[in-house]
């Protein structure tokens, strides 16, 4: 076991000396460096460091011995090292050497101005962003155009292993989902509307709610969530093994070859989602109002059709083809978009999931708007 | 002399697939061994094991005196701060700042106080080379053999006994490998250090090992240039003969 470092002062005939002994190293540092904070030069004169009795040193003793000698020597000392063992002179001197001044942290800039740059760069993020996905958009939609024209362009293998991925893989969850949705929306309005004693209209409440938003948005929400994100993922992945550029050096087009049967197979796929969440959440509702209102399963079938028209249902069905545009184009786009790194990958994805959803829902807005007017 | 690692009877497999069997190894203390072998032959799998990222299934692994299989979670953490390791592309925390990577092992492993710590961390940059304006970058401004440097760096904030470097000068230019190799040779020399390497890059095992360590079979072979150029193995052969081998080592 090494003697745990220390040292001592003493003023001698021919000088100021401090003695290191034993081990100053990272684990003694602490100690070491307390008590060297607190040492205060004894006036003017002649003075050195005796290290013959020191026995192991590292870079954060020898970093210390620097240091002391430093702010001794400023404090008007005319301080040297004496007695440096062979083995520990290297590394004292390397230290010495690498006693560079260099800046530890970033300037902090103005925490007012920080402000006002970071709303000024979120703005202008946001209008860059809406001009490049409306750019995007029209490039979607002009190969789209030259696509059909010539349909034989179109990839079949690769539009069908979508369908599978984006509609039919996410029939257990949209299904469970909805039918909850169902269940609770039965039980909510069940218990408002006996207060009036209109539990019958639980099933209008049902057959409107569900057909033309709920069941269109749950689907299109999740879906965004499931496979926007995978859109993300998949072809951000491919950015940053640079296979978008092998493509596009093949003289391939990458949004013909993925952004198009993405585009299509959630285009097919969404309004059979769609229409499949319909009827788990009425199936939901039908079940509820069955064991708290007692209502049978005709009654409520005979009260559904009073309460509904076949435009109720396509309000809610026409919406999803729009909504499955926008989900498979900001997926694609977020994914074109990812730059080199898989952090940037990570990044993207999560953009692409918050925006799809977000622009699903000011659409959906827009269509209430737009259905109002128009008296539907 | 004691070997800072000594490795016997060590066997490694994953599921069926054995990658290491009966392999011994001695690290002396003050070298640089360097470890090569064909992909796959598990060099990165010695190291992993070495340092306790996995599991031996059979075989003792002593680093400095101490088994790391009956050590537990505490001596364990006690034995790390005794080694630094330099992962392939230098494994920064993405999202600190140089100097602030430095001080990760320094704030979890010791008492240092934070003006220290930072007055370290500005030796240990300074140390390995980066420029004065690298430590307040953040790893992804850096360029490759920035953020290697800035790997070992932090692997010898608490100025440990070994240092184990993956790769350590794959990816970069024959300027910067050549830079890289001088630069662990500088260390070892001023701080003491015990270097295990695991490497591809003939130059440096040429330039700046002691002894080199190879895997074949299962196990290893260790020797100095002279003492593989010798022995009869095919792969062996092939590795230290062949034209690249023969431009690096100027035969």
């Amino acid at each position: 076991m090494t003697d745990p470092g220390g040292f001592e002062t003493a003023q001698h005939p021919d000088g100021w000396v401090l003695a290191a002994r034993g081990d100053w190293s990272v684990e003694t540092a602490p100690g070491l460096d307390e008590r060297l904070r607190l040492l205060v030069a004894p006036g003017a004169g002649p003075a050195w460091i005796d290290l013959s009795a020191l026995e192991r040193l590292d870079s954060a003793g020898a970093w210390l011995l620097h240091r002391t000698r430093q702010s001794l020597a400023a404090a008007g000392l005319d301080i040297a090292f004496a007695g440096v063992r062979p083995e520990h002179e290297g590394l004292l001197n390397r230290v010495i050497e690498a006693d560079k001044p260099m800046a530890m942290a970033r300037a902090r800039p103005n925490a007012l101005l920080d402000l006002l740059r970071h709303v000024g760069e979120g703005t202008l993020t946001v209008l860059v962003e809406a001009r490049d996905l409306l750019g995007f958009f029209g490039l979607t939609v002009l190969v789209a155009a030259r696509t059909l024209v010539r349909p034989g362009r179109l990839r079949f293998t690769s539009l069908v292993n979508h369908m599978e991925q984006v509609g039919l893989n996410a029939m257990p969850i949209v299904g469970l989902l909805s039918f909850l949705i169902g269940v609770v929306l039965a039980y909510q309005g069940a218990d408002q509307l006996r207060r009036f004693g209109a539990e019958l209209f639980t099933v209008n409440l049902l057959g409107v709610s569900i057909l033309r938003e709920l069941g269109i948005l749950i689907a299109a929400i999740i879906i965004a969530g499931r496979s926007g994100s995978a859109f993300t993922a998949q072809i951000g992945t491919m950015k940053v093994n640079q296979e978008v550029d092998a493509l596009q050096a093949l003289g391939l087009d990458p949004i013909e070859l993925l952004v198009l049967p993405r585009a299509f197979a959630l285009i097919l796929t969404l309004p059979l989602i769609t229409f499949f969440a319909n009827l788990m959440g009425l199936f939901g509702g039908a079940l509820m109002s069955l064991f708290v209102l007692d209502i049978s399963l005709g009654q409520f079938l005979r009260q559904l059709q009073e309460a509904v028209t076949t435009t109720t249902f396509w309000v809610g069905m026409v919406k999803a083809p729009v909504f499955a545009f926008i989900i498979a184009l900001v997926g694609c786009y977020c994914g074109l978009k990812v730059k080199g790194n898989a952090e940037s990958v990570g990044r993207m994805t999560t953009q692409s999931v918050v925006e799809s959803i977000f622009l699903v829902i000011v659409t959906d807005a827009g269509f209430s708007i737009l259905f109002s007017y128009l008296e539907i | 002399m004691e070997p800072v690692v000594r490795v016997r009877g060590l066997r490694t497999q994953f599921g069926a697939q054995v990658i290491l069997d009966g392999l011994d190894l001695d690290v002396v203390q003050g070298e640089v061994l360097g470890v090569v072998g064909g992909s796959g032959s598990g060099k990165s799998v010695l190291l992993r094991t070495i340092i306790g990222l996995n599991r031996q299934t059979a075989g003792t692994i002593e680093v400095l005196g101490r088994d790391t299989a009956t050590l537990g979670r505490e001596g364990m953490k006690a034995l790390r701060t005794h080694w630094g390791v330099l992962f392939q592309d230098g494994a920064l925390f993405s999202s600190l700042t140089v100097a602030e990577n430095v001080q990760v092992p320094m704030k979890e492993h010791s008492d240092l106080a934070p003006a220290l710590r930072d007055e370290l961390a500005r030796i240990k940059i300074n140390l390995v080379g980066l420029p004065p304006d690298a430590a307040s970058k953040y790893p992804s401004e850096l360029s490759g053999g920035m953020r290697k440097r800035a790997g070992l760096a932090r692997a010898l904030a608490l100025d440990p006994e070994i240092v184990f470097l993956d790769e350590p000068t794959a990816g970069l230019d024959p300027i910067g490998a050549s830079d890289f190799d001088s630069l662990i040779l500088n260390l070892r020399q001023s701080l003491g250090l015990t270097v295990f390497m695991v490497t591809h890059d003939l130059d440096s095992l040429h330039a700046i090992c002691d002894r080199i360590a190879v895997l074949i079979d299962k196990k290893i072979v260790v020797g100095t240039l002279d003492d593989h150029l010798r022995n009869p193995h095919p792969w062996v052969q092939a590795y230290f003969r062949g034209p690249r081998a023969r431009a690096a080592l100027g035969m």
